[in-house]
């Protein structure tokens, strides 16, 4: 039998008699953060050092990692607060940001989060620490939620096939662009027009992609544009960001009849009201879904969404979910055509994302199944009536409108002196416009603009306190403002899930029915290797949702957002001391962006030295696949350099091939510790040899979770290395998102950090903007900022190792029972262990799949599978993992060895076993069909843990490829769930 | 075990050519070995009638659940046809790798190349058959 854990032991030892005076200080003494936040207690600690047979944390610490590296002092960081003292820093901070009525449009407009979506999904644990949907059978309620975010993407924008989110409008744009020079059969040079009347932001971000892979721009006046050879695409706005809703039928097929292809970047709401994209002939929509529930979040996050034509379908970028069915016959959703992906595809993947906006997207689709086709169009013609209201109240003010066709926006032509006048006005009554040139104010409405507020807007531009009329006297009169050939004409979200939840209670138990049929956090572990499934504290999440943080425009101007640029500077100076370096930019929104920007600074580095020609990438074997895939996308020729069988760094070869291209060496890409979970004591060496032949080294922080306070890449010798704040720094997964990539760099790179075409960021030489917002997911930092706040140097550092000791306790337990793959020093590991389970294929006939599903009958996550090696498991437990749920998941593996060992005996029958057939569902359990050779109670209750709690899977082992043969990736008839 | 048969010229690459009465013309496919150790094919990407390759150039991709894989000419030609069936029954790669599962056929530039591919035994040696 396996041992079972010793009961806690008390947070601290009690003094044998504490003076009375002493006692009494205690009581006033606040809890500390740090123990809430690490799982084994001290006496477990204790345990566990003694299984592994070693005396203190810092004994086992320095076992494991190489002495050259350490850091020997203590993290420069103020010292930790508790729970409640951070919370008041945090609303200090917030206080000092200012929220005004946003009119500024951009592609970003503010939203009533239906409070029953924003109670329990938002801020509900059960859907925000879900991780990415991988295994699908734990995670039907989700996959249906983003099934229902692209049906209403594909309706919407009237094309067959929608994924299910990227990280930003200007991304998913860019992206665009890539899927159209993928396909192109034009002989190149090519060339991509943008139209100049789209997002200022967009047109940067695309450029800046373009650039990188040496794609010629031409940015321009879509109506005078003549496609010329060479052209293979076109970027429009749809309605402009002017406001101007305009017919690009003509403009669609002149493109088509050139061979070239148009991506139209669109606005959700708008299409509720107007002729689709797909209607008239756009081939790939793209847009941002934030007005649908989503706050503002002074830039995000927020789901950006990509649909286009069926026929490139197999170059769609980001994740897909598709409906396949289980083993029963059952429907049952997954992510379909993974090989489009570049976990698979790598340097030849068209895209390198990754982590997409899953939390979101799942907000902006529950938005939609609340509100139903009817709820839309009342809140689109509602918007669409104000803007008409005050479009001719200014017009009666004697002022020019420029634009008759427009959905949500006005523009205004006045005079300089007007314009500032008006400007003066607005910001006494805290109203922000967007001044797009001296002479042009433009306001975009939104949800949340009442009639009084357009009144107010009125009396700002009369520059008066009364009217002589009243503005919503003018709806009697409206001129149309949708041109009647724009008009939308089809019927939209048809499907009953859009139209069967109209009461709050039908509501509420809908959101619960399907977060109960998802694993979280806040039911087991998630021992997902090189993804650090960690707590997210409830105080590090309570600010996400407060207004001063969440109702605030990302391009507001600075001073009202002191509060913020507070909080980055702090941050920023937090991240640089702990990884070691001088600069750190908060704009890329996810690793895979973190990585694109960091090679790109890399680029400008090289450039302004006069050594532009580098462009070799040298990538380790072992590389997660997004690595190729940025440097690709950045430009930069992929150079593979071996690893050796015990998984690190072959060093000759790296110097051999570092010598063999030293004239065109750019930079190494290199995750630390390991992708296989090693802390590689080459690692000094290995930077300085790529440094000696004049490359820069960029690390991948995906593992930096076993670095904090014990090394730090600046140290090692990185140049560049990104942060994922949703792994090491607590931002919650979302389920697949949102998650945000910083990335902080040694003083020579500094000036080449991202900039913004919309706000200064001081970057003198930068290369560029990365994403749609000048600082990615601002209104998500606030989680990072509470974690280091809360935890201060020691509590990051003891995090650190005991992230480390679990692992490490994990692989001690399993020692015996599975083979471990790769490990270090004195068989010792970093923090994350890979278990070889590919003897189990000839020996019980099992795959590592298998065995994977069947830990989902034992309640838990399965670990990564078949990565980095196929035919294994990676397991990182975090520190936030109790020593208790520890033992119960290795005694569960344990368990299951035992399961292979009785098909090894014979006892148990090779194909019809307990893994072979898991993960069981409870439908399968009780059924009166019962056939298995093996009991109903093994089957569903393997454990005397499942009897008491388990997240019971709803479907059984999907077919994928029945789904990537017939792909649907809209909501299927309800007919197909009959049976 | 994966099916070899004797009558037909392979490539390192695990591409099988079966002559056709037209000695200028070939069929080409993926061996029974590749087919398994693909998994379920679920997509294979084709190319045209008339189009002409080098040897070893990229003549297609071939999908499965979780992996993709290029398609590699064995030999210089020109397409005279493709296996248009594969487009709604990509699974009958897997299923009659030898038979309805073909992929194109392949006029040969030069015939005497023929001569440079793998007997079935230095295939099967390959592969560990």
């Amino acid at each position: 039998m396996p041992k079972t854990s010793t009961p806690a032991a008390p947070d601290a030892p009690v003094a044998a008699r504490p003076s009375a005076a002493a006692a009494a200080t205690r009581l006033f003494e606040d809890d500390r953060f740090d123990s809430r936040h690490l799982g084994p207690r001290p006496a477990d600690i204790a345990a566990m050092l003694k299984v592994l047979g070693f005396s203190s944390l810092d004994d086992l610490v320095d076992a494991i990692v190489p002495a050259d590296i350490r850091l020997k002092r203590p993290l420069a960081l103020p010292a930790a607060l508790t729970e409640r003292q951070a919370l008041d820093e945090m609303r200090t901070l917030a206080d000092q940001n200012q929220v005004f009525r946003s009119y500024l449009g951009l592609g970003y407009s503010d939203t009533i989060t239906p409070p029953v979506i924003l109670r329990n999904i938002f801020e509900n644990p059960g859907w925000y620490t879900a991780y990415t949907p991988y295994q699908a059978e734990i995670a039907q309620g989700r996959l249906e939620a983003l099934l229902n975010f692209q049906t209403v993407v594909s309706d919407l924008t009237g094309l067959e096939v929608a994924n299910a989110s990227l990280l930003d409008e200007g991304t998913a744009a860019a992206e665009a662009m890539h899927l159209t020079e993928a396909v192109t059969s034009a002989p190149g040079p090519h060339k991509y027009f943008i139209d100049q009347k789209c997002h200022p932001q967009t047109i940067a971000v695309v450029k800046t992609r373009a650039e990188a892979r040496g794609l010629e721009t031409i940015e321009g006046s879509a109506a005078e544009f003549q496609f010329t050879p060479g052209v293979i695409g076109a970027l429009i706005q749809y309605p402009a960001t002017d406001g101007e809703v305009q017919d690009w039928r003509g403009f669609c097929e002149r493109a088509h009849s050139a061979g070239a292809l148009v991506t139209a970047a669109t606005d959700l709401l708008s299409l509720v009201l107007l002729e689709p994209p797909g209607a008239w002939g756009a081939d790939i929509a793209v847009g941002n879904s934030q007005r649908f529930g989503v706050p503002l979040g002074f830039g995000g996050p927020h789901a950006a969404f990509f649909a286009t034509r069926d026929q490139f379908k197999r170059v769609l970028p980001g994740r897909i979910i598709g409906v396949s069915k289980d083993r029963a016959g059952r429907p049952a959703l997954r992510m379909a055509l993974q090989t489009r992906e570049q976990h698979i595809r790598r340097e030849k993947a068209t895209s390198n994302v990754c982590t997409a906006q899953v939390l979101l997207a799942v907000i902006a689709g529950m938005y939609a199944v609340w509100h139903g086709p009817e709820g839309l169009t009342r809140i689109a013609r509602r918007v669409h009536h104000l803007a008409g209201v005050l479009a001719e109240s200014l017009r009666r003010i004697g002022l020019t409108i420029v634009y008759e066709n427009f959905f949500d926006t006005v523009l205004v032509e006045t005079d300089a002196k007007t314009q500032s006048r008006i400007l003066q006005a607005a910001a006494e009554r805290m109203i922000n416009l967007r001044v797009i040139s001296p002479t042009r104010v433009s306001v975009a409405l939104d949800e949340t603009t009442t009639p009084d507020d357009v009144r107010d807007l009125a009396q700002v531009f009369a520059g008066r306190n009364t009217l002589p009329f009243d503005p919503m006297a003018c709806a009697a009169v409206l001129p149309q403002a949708i041109p009647v050939g724009l008009a939308r004409k089809s019927a939209f979200l048809t499907h009953p899930v859009f139209h069967r939840h109209r009461s709050e209670t039908e509501m509420l138990r809908y959101l619960k029915l399907l977060e109960d049929r998802d694993l979280s956090l806040t039911s087991a572990m998630i021992p997902l290797g090189s993804c650090t499934m960690k707590l997210n504290a409830t105080s590090e999440m309570i600010p996400v949702t407060w207004a001063e943080l969440g109702r605030i425009h990302p391009f507001a101007p600075k001073e009202q957002t002191r509060g913020y640029q507070q909080l980055f500077e702090r941050l920023e100076r937090a991240l640089a001391e702990i990884t070691g370096f001088a600069a750190v930019s908060l704009q890329p929104n996810a690793g895979s962006q973190g990585e694109f920007a960091g090679l790109l600074v890399i680029r400008g580095y090289h450039a302004a030295r006069g050594q532009g020609h580098r462009n070799i990438c040298l990538i380790p074997q072992s590389a997660h696949g997004t690595n190729p895939a940025s440097a690709v996308m950045a430009g930069y020729q992929v150079v593979v350099v071996k690893t050796d069988p015990k998984g690190n760094i072959d060093v000759e070869d790296l110097r051999a091939k570092a010598k063999e291209h030293a004239a065109n060496l750019a930079a190494l890409m290199v995750t630390y510790p390991s992708t296989h979970g090693v802390f590689e004591s080459s690692i000094a060496e290995i930077c300085r040899i790529v440094h000696e032949n004049g490359g820069q080294v960029y690390m991948d922080g995906a593992n930096m979770n076993a670095q904090v306070g014990l090394c730090r890449p600046g140290d090692i010798g990185a140049d560049v290395c990104h942060l994922n704040l949703h792994k090491t720094f607590c931002i919650p997964h979302g389920g697949g998102g949102p998650g945000m990539g910083p990335i902080g760099v040694a003083s020579h790179l500094a000036p080449f950090l991202p900039s913004h075409p919309l706000v200064d960021l001081g970057h003198a030489q930068a290369a560029g903007a990365v994403s749609a917002a000048p600082w990615g997911s601002a209104s998500i930092l606030p989680i990072s900022m509470m974690y280091i706040m809360m935890m201060g140097p020691d509590g990051l550092t003891e995090a650190t190792r005991v992230a480390i000791l679990n692992a490490n306790y994990i692989a001690k337990r399993l020692e015996g029972h599975y083979g471990l793959l790769y490990s270090g020093n004195r068989g010792l590991i970093a923090h994350e262990c890979i278990i070889d389970t590919r003897p189990f294929k000839a020996s019980a006939g099992v795959e590592v799949e298998d065995i994977a599903k069947r830990l989902i009958d034992f309640g838990f996550h399965p670990p990564t599978v078949s990565f980095p090696v196929p035919g294994t498991l990676m397991v990182e437990p975090t520190e936030s993992e109790s020593k208790e749920e520890l033992d119960r998941y290795c005694d569960a593996m344990i368990a299951i060895r035992q399961e292979m060992r009785e098909i090894e005996e014979g006892k148990a029958v090779k194909g019809n076993n307990l893994l072979s057939n898991s993960p069981h569902t409870l439908a399968d359990v009780i059924s009166d069909a019962w056939d298995r050779p093996y009991s109903r109670e093994r089957a569903g209750f393997p454990s005397a843990a499942t009897r008491m709690h388990k997240v019971w899977p709803t479907v059984g082992r999907i077919d994928q490829a029945y789904g990537d043969r017939n792909l649907v990736c809209t909501c299927p008839p309800v007919s197909a769930y009959e049976s | 075990m994966a099916t070899i048969p004797d009558d037909l010229l392979y490539t390192p690459d695990h591409e099988y050519i079966k002559k056709t009465d037209d000695p200028a013309v070939v069929v080409v496919g993926i061996t029974d070995y590749a087919q398994g150790e693909l998994g379920d094919v679920v997509f294979v990407n084709l190319p045209k009638v008339g189009q002409k390759f080098a040897a070893h150039a990229v003549f297609g991709t071939i999908e499965a659940v979780k992996a993709v894989s290029d398609l590699y000419c064995p030999v210089a030609g020109e397409v005279t046809e493709v296996n248009a069936q594969l487009d709604a029954t990509p699974d009958l790669v897997n299923r009659e790798p030898y038979g309805d599962g073909w992929m194109v056929k392949l006029k040969v530039t030069t015939p005497g190349d023929l001569n440079s591919l793998l007997a079935p035994s230095a295939y099967k040696a390959q592969i560990g058959a």
